[in-house]
């Protein structure tokens, strides 16, 4: 069992634990995951690790309620315990040696992007941080991404910050104004990696993306998480969650990711009709 | 005067018609009068050959006098001195190629029927049987275990009956390995697995479950905790694949993926959240248990039509003949010598067929096996909504490529001596992590084999003398 020490709405749907977890706390490394279950009879869902403490034993995960498993982990409170908590998993990511580089979060994929930018900026390279969100309210660790960056863009689907637009139309103008990258960082929908890989192709800047397949083990037992990755099969939890964007085939990518969609939303809305109920009874 | 009737006494089974419909326990046991009646067909030939037979050495005669004398418990407890999950290999041990095979009586009609003996005395055991109370004198020693599937078990179980204090690493949220996601309730319940480890625990084993080593912690830092020797019994879990066009589409698992929605992750018990397709036409390929396991998890799941997809004959399928019989029985439908070349899917991505070339037998590859050759313009398609690929699995790597000194050959199974001792100081292994995918009782045979070695390297080392 492991006990979260601290909870924190980021906004209406996103949240951020921190967990007790010294083991994984002093092993993980940027770009790793953790793999979570919350009772008996859920799912184990994989999470990116967005921070860890190793002289307090505590990892930080962000996570955002799409479904079920999510819903009954957002139920839990600090003092209460995630019934199994895994890792650190899959290889960290190699950030050295870049000179300037643009880190794109979408949405929830800003929680993992933005310790990507921290991670770049301790070490030396210059940092454009690119956020995009559907509006200015749900905006999340807006301070930390501009403590980590040299320069931090925020776009907004409905434009509602005054900046309206895809993370990619921030990027192509950042390039095209002579931004000088050598490296892209994107962490996102598999939609937004794509477009952003779509940018990035012609002018043959490096683009890391960070894939979060469905999986169940993480230890590349199941198979469940694989990817065609320059015409080769890999499993992103033991050969990624890194790769090369322009390597990775991404409408498979997409197309698997959507395997148990109907059962998922099913299922999210059999709890919350479940939920309801419980409370309309009390 | 033995009971010399040439054929076993068979064993009860649900229908095949109720059982394709439920994932209870296919073989449901002896009775007490069918034990005694089987017990007595054996001849207690005076050299024993069956015992030759057994990867763990049990006292085959001795266990099936007691059943004859009505001394039930007397037969669990001569088979428990050596063979630490009697009801586990009651079920899924080959006997056929083991003591079995050995058996006198197999000459001129069917060997005594060990396997079902042995699981009788188990099963009657865990009803109405208590365990011995355990008295092992710790003697301070620390051993980790890394991996808590058969060759784990056995190897902990050996070491802490010697007073060793020790850990099971498990990367899985629960214990048991191959034994828990990997083998069908059908044909092994959870639940006896469940009572094996708790049996193990009460013995003061610890289990660490959700550590993943290689990871979370190294083997060397294993040592640095105190650990004076390390087991590695991790299996061999990395699935393979044809890498034949469409295998990314969405309905095609690995078996290992498919068998732990399944049996680990319960999908097919109402109330567990995994999800899982339910196929109404599912093609599995290749030929081996797992084949088998995979194809009759599909058919319970709801499959109308399961197809077993094999390359070679029926002679050569790698299967259990029980296992294949009761597929058959089970209406699962064998194409045999028939090769996929590749999936087909629909629109969004789904698979939607399967395209297979039919094969003739050629001359004899590596394996002695006469090999597969595909007939030119023989192709043909099987319309199926989910492919299982179960063409066995390598060793995982993880722990190799962390620990400095282990050395693994090119398949990646790890090298180890007769004694089951690696190419580093202190690291024993053995099971599929050291052959590559093979069967319970062989990972458990190494498993006991590196307990008694890793005691001797202890002793030694510790310069204790052997109390015997």
């Amino acid at each position: 069992m492991f006990r979260i020490l601290q909870k924190r709405k980021l906004n209406d749907s996103m949240t951020l634990m921190v967990v007790d977890a010294p083991y994984i706390a002093r092993k993980a490394k940027a770009g790793q995951f953790i793999i979570l279950r919350v009772n008996e009879q859920g799912e184990r869902i994989p999470l990116t690790v967005a921070d860890y403490d190793r002289e307090k034993g505590t990892v930080t995960i962000i996570y955002q309620v799409v479904g079920k498993t999510t819903m009954l982990l957002d139920r839990l409170n600090e003092g209460d315990s995630i019934l199994d908590f895994i890792g650190p998993l899959g290889k960290p990511s190699e950030l050295e040696g870049y000179k300037k580089a643009a880190v794109i979060g979408g949405g929830a994929g800003c929680a993992i992007a933005y310790p990507q930018a921290k991670a770049l900026h301790a070490m030396g390279t210059k940092v454009d941080m690119i956020a995009g969100f559907r509006s200015k309210d749900i905006v999340i660790l807006e301070d930390e991404m501009r403590a980590a960056s040299d320069n931090l863009i925020i776009m907004t689907d409905d434009g509602s910050n005054g900046n309206q637009g895809f993370v990619t139309d921030a990027l192509k103008k950042q390039i095209e104004n002579g931004a000088g990258y050598d490296l892209v960082v994107a962490i996102g929908p598999l939609v937004m990696m794509r477009a952003v890989n779509n940018v990035t192709k012609p002018y043959g800047i490096k683009t890391i993306i960070s894939m979060n397949p469905i999986m169940i083990d993480g230890t590349g037992m199941c198979g469940g998480c694989r990817l065609t990755v320059g015409g080769k099969t890999k499993f992103a939890c033991v050969d990624g969650p890194d790769f090369d964007a322009s390597e990775v085939d991404f409408d498979e990518a997409i197309r698997r990711s959507k395997t148990y969609f109907e059962m998922e939303r099913a299922a999210a809305r059999d709890y919350q009709c479940h939920l309801m109920e419980a409370a309309n009874h009390a | 005067m033995p009971n010399m009737t040439p054929k076993k006494t068979s064993m009860p089974e649900q229908e095949p018609s109720a059982r394709r419909n439920n994932f209870n326990e296919v073989a449901l046991g002896y009775t007490e009068e069918m034990a005694r009646g089987e017990a007595t067909r054996c001849l207690h030939c005076k050299n024993q050959p069956c015992v030759k037979g057994c990867p763990v050495g049990v006292h085959i005669p001795d266990f099936i006098r007691s059943i004859t004398a009505a001394d039930y418990e007397g037969a669990y407890r001569t088979i428990k001195l050596t063979n630490s999950l009697p009801a586990v290999c009651g079920r899924v041990c080959p006997q056929e190629n083991q003591c079995e095979r050995n058996c006198v009586r197999g000459i001129r009609g069917e060997p005594v029927g060990i396997g079902r003996l042995e699981r009788f005395a188990a099963d009657w055991h865990l009803k109405h049987g208590e365990d011995e109370p355990f008295h092992a004198e710790p003697n301070g020693h620390k051993v980790a275990v890394v991996g808590s599937g058969p060759a784990g078990l056995t190897c902990a179980g050996d070491l802490a009956a010697m007073g060793y204090s020790v850990t099971v690493f498990e990367a899985l949220h629960v214990a048991g390995g191959v034994l828990m996601y990997g083998i069908p309730q059908f044909r092994l319940p959870k639940e006896i697995v469940q009572k094996e480890i708790d049996a193990l625990k009460a013995k003061g084993v610890t289990i660490e479950t959700d550590m993943v080593i290689g990871k979370v912690l190294s083997v060397d830092e294993l040592f640095e905790n105190g650990f004076e020797a390390v087991f590695v019994g991790t299996g061999a879990g990395l699935p393979s694949f044809m890498n034949i066009p469409g295998e990314g589409l969405v309905g095609v698992y690995s078996a290992n993926e498919f068998l732990t929605r399944v049996n680990l992750m319960k999908a097919y018990k109402p109330g567990y959240d995994t999800p899982i397709i339910r196929p109404k036409v599912a093609a599995v390929v290749g030929g081996g248990n797992v084949a088998m396991d995979a194809a009759r998890t599909a058919l319970r799941l709801g499959a109308e039509h399961v197809h077993v997809v094999y390359r070679r004959a029926e002679e050569q399928m790698p299967a259990r003949r029980e296992e294949v019989h009761h597929a058959k029985e089970e209406g699962i439908e064998f194409n045999l010598l028939c090769n996929p070349v590749q999936i087909l899917g629909d629109e969004k991505g789904k698979v939607k067929a399967i395209e297979c070339i039919r094969m003739e037998l050629g001359e004899p590859d590596a394996s002695g096996r006469r090999r597969p050759v595909p007939i030119e313009g023989s192709n043909f398609q099987i319309p199926v909504d989910a492919v299982v690929m179960a063409l066995g699995n390598t060793p995982n790597p993880l722990i190799r490529t962390t620990t400095k000194g282990l050395e693994a050959n090119s398949h990646g199974c790890i090298i180890v001596k007769d004694s089951m001792e690696t190419t580093r100081e202190g690291v024993y292994a053995a099971g599929d992590a050291v052959s590559g995918a093979a069967t319970v009782i062989l990972a458990m045979g190494g498993g006991k084999q590196a307990a008694k070695s890793i005691d001797e390297y202890i002793r030694s080392k510790s310069g204790v003398n052997r109390s015997r």
